[in-house]
């Protein structure tokens, strides 16, 4: 499936579609059971270098014990990593080539901030005019150098972070690991720091591994995401994948809103099928084949953006269904609208508010018609 | 308008004060009287002040008790501070309970049986090995043994909030767990060491019964030489001596409280704004 995602364009490689690309991190069938339950359930993961991959799943996924392995806070039960080439199997936290930021920051509250980037590099034996020079260039680079001499808690939530990230990046390790990065930080300075990051991971050329809990950030950050769940994971691909092409009602149900109604195959074509859908009231083309046999139970998924809502019946035979609405959620930029459908189901329907003040498209309690492409449903088997 | 509760609460509360303070002011002020009579005030001199250098073995005393505080409180910080990272630290090891019941075991054991199982002990061990001589030694290894135990909890407690991501941070960026220790929870939870020495060198300092017991004839410690002189009839030195301790323990309390409270500020902000 070669899917050519705008958002990504100027990242042009794509290593993980390239059978000859050497993966720089190699996760092999990794297991790690705690006493009484497996956190981590055999997962194999290739990642490449310069890659910023996100590790997204709520919480129990295995998210977090899985970059706990990398770090080498946790051993695998099973299975081995590979940094690099190099096999991380009884090598401790202290000697990889890898270092972490911490969701809770970390910082250590009895050193000001340059004392806590330098720590690092003081590890590693460095000469004092060489950390001096690197620990300045990482302060200009997050823009913290007027605040070198301040305490963590002198500092706000942002500039503690910045100081997290220049901490973990000052030893150019070969993998940052990010545990939650920015869960801390309010919604508008989260965003803000998106991009932040993602810039400076392209100045560096770290491979960053990120784990969240936030689809939004998964999706605006990472070249590709692992959506994890009970351990395994889901899915993984690009965030233009993972929401266009979900493979299962978990991801698709995971990544943003959807509808999802339960339908029977009744034909099954190379370049289209036809679902039996009782919850839609009729007949649903779907114009890519799917890998099930006729009169098998499918799901029908389709994302609230891509449906269409008018008053007048749209033009064409499929692909239509009538509704009451129920409910209308006005979020400022756009509107979702909760429609009743004649057999009872949901379906919601999101449109975007383009002139300021204006009516809403359709009302309370209003009869409408609700219809979408035959290319924006996708049809899910699992 | 305070209304009956709170009246009532105050009333309670200057008793309780009354209570604790009245016996230590008296003594502070009796430290000034011009009577050889300890109870009978005459009038105001600085003669006991002036004459209590004068008195070797009450001077000699207090030197041998703060100099056994001073040992007792360093070794039973280090001592306990291990133990107290052990209890905080290993949730789950054989024989954990076991273990934290002997930690603690000697802040409730009566003193007295404390003292005589030290006693016997160090007869025996020196009967057989020539070491210890009863004294300097004896008091300092006893008052280690009950004081740790209070060290070990304060510490213990003070673990409870540390957040272990620090040492972590810490490894991930290079070093190694014992350098961990040193370098970063060690001087983070300095505040709660702090008020353990100052904790155990009060309660060493203070000592008469379990003293008493493991003391050979030629060390006579602070608490020992009042005892005793009591009940020969006090000399208003001791008036003066106990003015001197209660002033000495008074600073540093403060100071060890003003060094936590500012900790806990600092804590209490850090956890506020991140």
């Amino acid at each position: 499936m070669a899917i050519v995602d705008p958002a990504r364009a100027r990242r042009a490689p794509e290593p993980w579609n390239d059978p000859a690309a050497i993966p720089y991190v190699r996760i092999e069938n990794v297991v790690k059971r705690f006493s009484d339950f497996s956190a981590v359930n055999d997962i194999s993961l290739n990642i490449y270098r310069g890659e910023l991959f996100a590790l997204l799943g709520g919480s129990g996924s295995g998210k977090t014990t899985l970059l706990r392995m990398l770090a080498g806070f946790e051993t695998p039960s099973e299975g081995r990593i590979l940094i690099d080439g190099v096999d991380m199997a009884g090598v401790p936290p202290y000697d990889r080539p890898v270092n972490m930021m911490f969701q809770s920051y970390a910082l250590f509250p009895h050193m000001n901030v340059e004392q806590n980037i330098a720590f690092g590099l003081k590890q590693d034996g460095l000469p004092k005019p060489q950390i001096a020079e690197r620990v300045g260039a990482i302060l200009d680079m997050v823009q913290m150098s007027q605040f070198a001499k301040r305490k963590p808690h002198q500092l706000s939530g942002g500039q503690r972070q910045r100081v997290a990230l220049a901490r973990a990046l000052v030893k150019q390790p070969k993998l940052l690991l990010l545990d939650e990065p920015l869960a801390a930080l309010d919604k508008k300075l989260r965003e803000q720091t998106q991009f932040e990051l993602m810039t400076i991971q392209e100045k560096v050329g770290i491979t960053f591994v990120m784990v969240t809990h936030d689809q939004e950030e998964a999706m605006t950050m990472a070249s590709r995401i692992a959506v994890m769940d009970r351990g395994e994971i889901v899915q993984v691909g690009t965030p233009n994948e993972i929401y266009e092409y979900p493979n299962s009602r978990f991801v698709a149900d995971f990544i943003g809103s959807v509808n999802m109604y339960e339908g029977r195959l009744v034909e099954d074509e190379s370049d289209h099928v036809v679902i039996d859908s009782p919850a839609l009231g009729g007949t649903v083309y779907v114009d890519h084949g799917v890998s099930a046999a006729p009169g098998a139970n499918v799901w029908l998924a389709i994302r609230p953006e891509k449906i269409k809502v008018s008053r007048t019946r749209p033009a064409g035979t499929h692909n239509i269904t009538r509704g009451k609405v129920r409910d209308i959620g006005y979020l400022g930029d756009v509107s979702n609208y909760y429609v009743t459908l004649q057999s009872g189901e949901t379906m919601e329907a999101t449109l975007p508010n383009l002139v300021r003040l204006a009516e809403p498209a359709v009302l309370w309690d209003e009869e409408v018609w609700l219809s979408w492409e035959a290319e924006n449903a996708i049809v899910l088997t699992s | 308008m305070l209304d009956r509760r709170s009246r009532l609460v105050l009333t309670a509360m200057a008793f309780a004060f009354a209570f604790l303070y009245i016996p230590i002011v008296s003594v502070i002020v009796y430290s000034f009287n011009e009577s050889r009579l300890v109870t009978v005030w005459s009038g105001f001199s600085l003669k006991w002040w002036r004459e209590l250098p004068q008195n070797t073995a009450m001077v000699s005393a207090a030197l041998l008790s703060l100099k056994i505080a001073f040992v007792t409180a360093t070794v039973a910080v280090v001592l306990g501070t291990f133990a107290g990272v052990a209890l905080a630290r290993y949730k789950r090891f054989r024989g954990r309970t076991l273990f934290t019941g002997l930690i603690t075991a000697p802040l409730v054991m009566p003193e007295v049986i404390m003292g005589i199982s030290l006693l016997l002990l160090f007869v025996m061990l020196e009967r057989l090995t020539g070491w210890p001589e009863r004294g300097f030694t004896t008091v300092a290894i006893a008052h280690v043994t009950f004081t740790m135990a209070y060290v070990a909890v304060i510490v213990q407690s003070r673990l409870v909030t540390f957040d272990y991501a620090l040492e972590e941070a810490a490894q991930d960026l290079g070093a190694r767990p014992a350098k961990v220790f040193f370098v970063i929870t060690l001087p983070i939870i300095a505040p709660a060491l702090v008020s353990g020495w100052l904790l155990a060198f009060t309660l060493s300092l203070d000592d008469l019964v379990i003293a008493q017991f493991v003391t050979g004839p030629a060390d006579t410690t602070l608490p020992i030489l009042v005892y005793s002189s009591v009940r020969r009839g006090v000399s208003p030195e001791i008036n003066v001596l106990a003015s001197i301790i209660v002033g000495i323990v008074t600073i540093g309390i403060i100071i060890a409280t003003l060094l936590l409270q500012r900790r806990e500020r600092i804590r209490r902000r850090e956890a506020w704004t991140g």
